[in-house]
C-alpha cells in the first residue's frame, strides 16, 4: 500500500543522504521524495511517498525516527490530508493540435506558461492521479518533457506537523 | 540542532582545535585513546604529545585501534576512543566501526580531514569520511568550524552513550584542529531530535506481568542489550523470582549466571539442544534486549507458524528492534533495567505466582531435552579435541578470565564450554562477525584491566587477520594468553562445506601457516605448541603462570571437529543436526 510519510529533520548538512541511504541499505521503496525548509530555519520538511506492506512501514517509520537528525515523523495517510505535486509539461503545439492542447489544459486547469510556435510549456498543480491523467488525455507523442517535483502533503483542518 | 547550554559560567581559554579534542576527551574522563598518526591528524598528536591526562595506545594498524577501543567499551561499559587519520586511516577503521555498529558498542571515533579549502578536490588522503561511515555508525559528523568543535565531541559521546549505544565518528579536518577559540565544555545537553524513551509503559508492563503468570511453558531469552543497559542483575532476580528457564544470546552470555540450573545454555544456530527447544514450544516468551536475528531463531516463518499461540513479550530500548523479524504481542519501549526493575516491583506487589506444578512438569521436559547432553564430544580422542582446550581454559581460569574470541568454530565452542557467570567477560563479534577482532579486543580489555587475566580464543585463520598487534602488545605490555586452536583450516567454513556443498573444500585449507611459536618469538613473547591430549593442562598452566608474558598457545586440533548442534541457515530452530546424528 502507498503512505506518505511527512518528516522534519533537521536543517543539517547530510541530514537527505541519510534519509535516502536508510532506504536504500534497508531495501525500501521510494516513489517521490521532496524536501525543503519549513517557517522554522533550523528544520526541513521532508516528504516521501512509499509502498510496503503494514509491517514494513512500521519499520521504515521506525527506523526513520531512530536517524538522530530526524525531529519527527507522521504518516499522512493514515489520516485525513491534502496532497498535492506540481508538474511542468513541455508539449509539441504547432499547426492543428495546438488548439486542442490548450483545451486539454484548461479542462484540467493547468496553465500555459511558456510559449513558442511550436511548443507550450504547461504548469499543473494536483493529486499524482490528475497529472497522470492529464498526461494520458495528451497525445503521447506530442510530449517534449515532463519535470513532477513528487508529492507534498500536510494534513487537514487544524492539526499540524510541528516539535 | 538546537541546543540548550548551561549558562556560561565564565570566558574560556583559548585553546586550538586540537588542544579542544584532549581536554574534552579529559572531561569525558577518556583514559585511553586507541590510535595511529597521519598528515592530517598531526596537531592533535603534537596536543597528545604535550599533555598526561590521555594515554594514547599506538596500534599496528587502525582496524587494530578500532577493535582495542571496542573490546574495552565491551569490557567496561565506558565507551571505547580511537583516533586515526584522513583516507586510508578512515578506510581502515571502517570494518572496527561496522563490528561496533552491529552490536552496539558505544564509542567515539575521532578521524582526521585534509583542511577544509581541500575538502572536494580530491585532495591527498581524501575520503568522504562521513559518507563512506553513515551506514555503519549510530551519528556521525563533520566539524567545519572550531568554534562548533567542543558542542560536536559533546554530543558525539551522548549520542554514543545513551539509548542504544553505539559507535559515533567526528571529522575534523586538518585546519580546524590549529584553529583557535574559547573553550567551553557543556555539562549536559538536550538534542530536540534524539531522547530515547527509559521508562517503559506500566500498563504494557502490567500485561507482560499478566502473560508471564498464566504461562505454561515460559521462557526468558536474553541478548546483548541486557549487557549494555547493565540488566543482569534485574534478569537474574525475576528469573528466580517466577522459577523460569532463561537462554542467552551469544551476545548476551554472562547476562545470566551460566552455571545456575535455570540456565539452559545459548540458543541460536549452535544453541543447546534445550534452548532451541524450549524457545520453539513456548508459550509465553519473555525477550529482553534481543533482536530475534537470523542466527538466533533461525527462520522466522518457521519460528511462528511453528508454534502460532505463543505469546511474546519484548522488552528493548530500539522501537526499530521490536516487531522487526517477528511480530510480538507486548512490545515493551524502555532502558532493560529500567521496566525489568518495574516488572519485578509489580510482580512483588502481587501475590499471585506461577502454579508450581505447571511449572514443574515444563521443566521436567526441559530436563529430558538436556539429558540428551547435546554438548558432548569425544573425550578419549587422541588428537586435541578443541572443545576440551575451552573446557581446561575454563578450569584453570577459575571462570573469571576475560574471554576475547574471534570469528569461527572457535568462536563457538568458547560460547559453549565457557560457562560464563558474569556480563562482560565473553568480549566478541556476533553482528557483524568480523575475524580479527580477538586480539585487539584482548588488547583493549587488559588496557582497561591490567590485574585480570585475559584470553584470546583464536583460530590459525582469524588470528592472522590482525596478527601485528602483536607489537603493539610488546610495546605496551599487555601480556594476554593467545588459545589458538589450529586445526590448518577456516574451520566454520569448512564444517559448512562439509555439510551442504558436498565435501568440496574450496580454498578453506590453511596452507603455508607460519611457525607460530617462531612468530610469537620474533615479536619478543613466548610460543607454544601443544599436540597431545595430555599437555592441554599443563601447558595452560604454564602460561597463565607467566603473569607478565605474552604467551601464544598453538593447539594442534582435530580437523574434522564440527559444531554441534547445529541448526542450518535458513531453518526452523528446532531442526538441530546433533553430533551422533552424523
Amino acid at each position: 500500500m502507498r503512505h506518505i510519510l511527512s518528516v522534519l529533520v533537521e536543517n543539517e548538512a547530510g541530514a537527505l543522504s541519510r534519509v535516502a541511504g536508510l532506504f536504500s541499505a534497508r531495501g525500501y521503496n521510494i516513489e517521490t521524495l521532496t524536501v525543503a525548509p519549513t517557517e522554522d530555519t533550523t528544520m526541513s520538511r521532508m516528504t516521501i511517498v512509499t509502498t510496503g506492506s503494514d509491517e514494513i512501514v512500521e519499520q521504515i517509520t521506525k527506523q526513520l525516527n531512530k536517524l538522530v537528525d530526524v525531529v519527527k515523523v507522521v504518516d499522512l495517510s493514515e489520516g485525513k490530508h491534502i496532497e498535492r505535486e506540481l508538474m511542468l509539461v513541455k508539449v509539441r503545439a504547432g499547426g492543428k493540435d495546438r488548439e486542442e492542447v490548450k483545451r486539454t489544459a484548461d479542462i484540467f486547469r493547468g496553465r500555459v506558461i511558456d510559449v513558442t510556435d511550436k511548443a507550450y510549456t504547461i504548469e499543473l498543480t494536483g493529486t499524482t492521479e490528475k497529472l497522470d491523467a492529464f498526461l494520458e488525455a495528451l497525445d503521447r507523442a506530442s510530449i517534449l518533457e515532463t519535470v513532477r517535483t513528487g508529492l507534498s502533503g500536510i494534513g487537514r483542518g487544524e492539526w499540524v506537523l510541528k516539535v | 540542532m538546537e541546543l540548550k547550554l548551561p549558562p556560561l559560567a565564565e570566558t574560556g581559554e583559548v585553546l586550538t582545535g586540537a588542544e579542544i579534542v584532549i581536554r574534552c576527551l579529559e572531561a569525558e574522563g577518556v583514559e585511553h585513546v586507541f590510535g595511529y598518526p597521519g598528515g592530517a591528524v598531526l596537531f592533535i598528536y603534537d596536543a597528545i604529545f604535550k599533555q598526561k591526562a590521555v594515554k594514547h595506545v599506538l596500534v599496528r594498524h587502525e582496524q587494530g585501534a578500532l577493535h582495542a577501543a571496542d573490546g574495552y567499551a565491551r569490557a567496561t561499559g565506558k565507551p571505547g576512543v580511537a583516533l586515526v587519520t584522513s583516507g586510508p586511516g578512515v578506510t581502515n577503521a571502517v570494518t572496527g566501526i561496522a563490528t561496533a555498529y552491529m552490536d552496539s558498542i558505544p564509542m567515539v571515533v575521532i578521524t582526521g580531514q585534509v583542511p577544509t579549502r581541500a575538502i572536494g578536490e580530491d585532495a591527498f588522503q581524501e575520503c568522504d569520511t562521513v559518507g563512506i561511515t553513515r551506514p555503519a555508525v549510530k551519528h556521525n559528523f563533520l566539524v567545519k568550524n572550531v568554534d562548533d568543535l567542543a558542542i560536536t565531541i559533546k554530543k558525539a559521546f551522548h549520542i554514543a552513550t545513551t539509548g542504544r549505544p553505539g559507535p559515533v565518528l567526528v571529522d575534523i579536518p586538518k585546519d580546524i584542529s590549529n584553529h583557535t577559540t574559547r573553550f567551553h565544555y557543556p555539562d549536559k545537553i538536550t538534542l530536540r531530535s534524539y531522547a530515547p524513551v527509559l521508562k517503559g509503559h506500566g500498563g504494557q508492563i502490567k500485561k507482560a506481568l499478566h502473560l508471564l503468570l498464566e504461562a505454561k511453558r515460559p521462557m526468558i531469552y536474553v541478548g546483548g542489550g541486557a549487557i549494555l543497559g547493565e540488566a543482569s542483575k534485574e534478569v537474574a532476580e525475576l528469573a528466580r523470582l517466577l522459577g523460569y528457564p532463561v537462554t542467552n544470546t551469544l551476545m548476551g552470555l554472562g547476562s545470566y549466571p551460566a552455571t545456575d540450573r535455570q540456565f539452559v545454555g545459548m540458543l541460536g544456530m549452535h544453541g543447546t539442544f534445550e534452548a532451541n527447544n524450549a524457545m520453539q514450544a513456548s508459550d509465553v516468551l519473555l525477550a529482553v534486549g534481543a533482536r530475534f536475528d537470523d542466527r538466533v531463531i533461525g527462520n522466522p516463518t518457521d519460528f511462528a507458524a511453528g508454534n502460532p499461540a505463543r505469546k511474546i513479550i519484548h522488552i528493548d530500548v530500539d522501537p526499530s528492534s521490536i516487531s522487526k523479524r517477528v511480530r510480538v504481542d507486548v512490545p515493551i519501549v524502555g532502558g532493560v533495567k529500567e521496566v525489568l526493575q518495574d516488572l519485578i516491583a509489580q510482580l512483588k506487589a502481587t501475590p499471585q505466582r506461577p502454579d508450581p506444578a505447571t511449572i514443574a512438569a515444563w521443566w521436567k521436559q526441559i530436563d529430558e531435552w538436556r539429558a540428551r547432553d547435546c554438548l558432548r564430544y569425544d573425550r578419549k580422542s587422541a588428537i586435541i579435541k578443541p572443545q576440551s582446550v575451552i573446557e581446561k581454559l575454563y578450569e584453570i581460569t577459575r571462570g573469571d578470565a576475560y574471554i576475547t574470541s574471534d570469528v569461527g568454530q572457535h568462536q563457538m565452542w568458547a560460547a559453549q564450554f565457557y560457562k560464563f557467570d558474569k556480563p562482560r567477560r565473553w568480549i566478541n563479534s556476533g553482528g557483524l562477525g568480523t575475524m580479527g577482532v580477538g586480539l585487539p579486543y584482548a588488547m583493549g580489555v587488559k588496557m582497561a584491566f591490567p590485574e585480570a587475566e585475559v584470553a584470546c580464543v583464536t583460530g590459525e585463520a582469524s588470528i592472522q587477520m590482525c596478527i601485528q598487534e602483536l607489537s603493539t602488545c610488546k610495546q605496551y605490555h599487555l601480556p594476554v594468553k593467545i588459545v589458538n586452536l589450529n586445526n590448518r583450516y577456516m574451520g566454520m567454513v569448512r564444517q559448512w562445506q562439509e555439510f551442504f556443498h558436498g565435501n568440496r573444500y574450496a580454498e578453506s585449507y590453511m596452507d603455508a601457516l607460519p611457525d607460530f611459536v617462531k612468530l610469537a618469538e620474533a615479536y619478543g613473547h613466548v610460543g607454544m605448541k601443544i599436540e597431545k591430549p595430555g599437555d592441554v593442562e599443563g601447558a595452560l598452566r604454564e602460561a597463565f603462570a607467566m603473569k607478565d608474558r605474552l604467551v601464544f598457545l598453538d593447539f594442534i586440533t582435530d580437523q574434522t571437529e564440527n559444531v554441534f548442534p547445529m541448526v542450518p541457515g535458513g531453518k526452523g530452530i528446532s531442526e538441530m543436526i546433533l553430533s551422533e546424528e552424523l
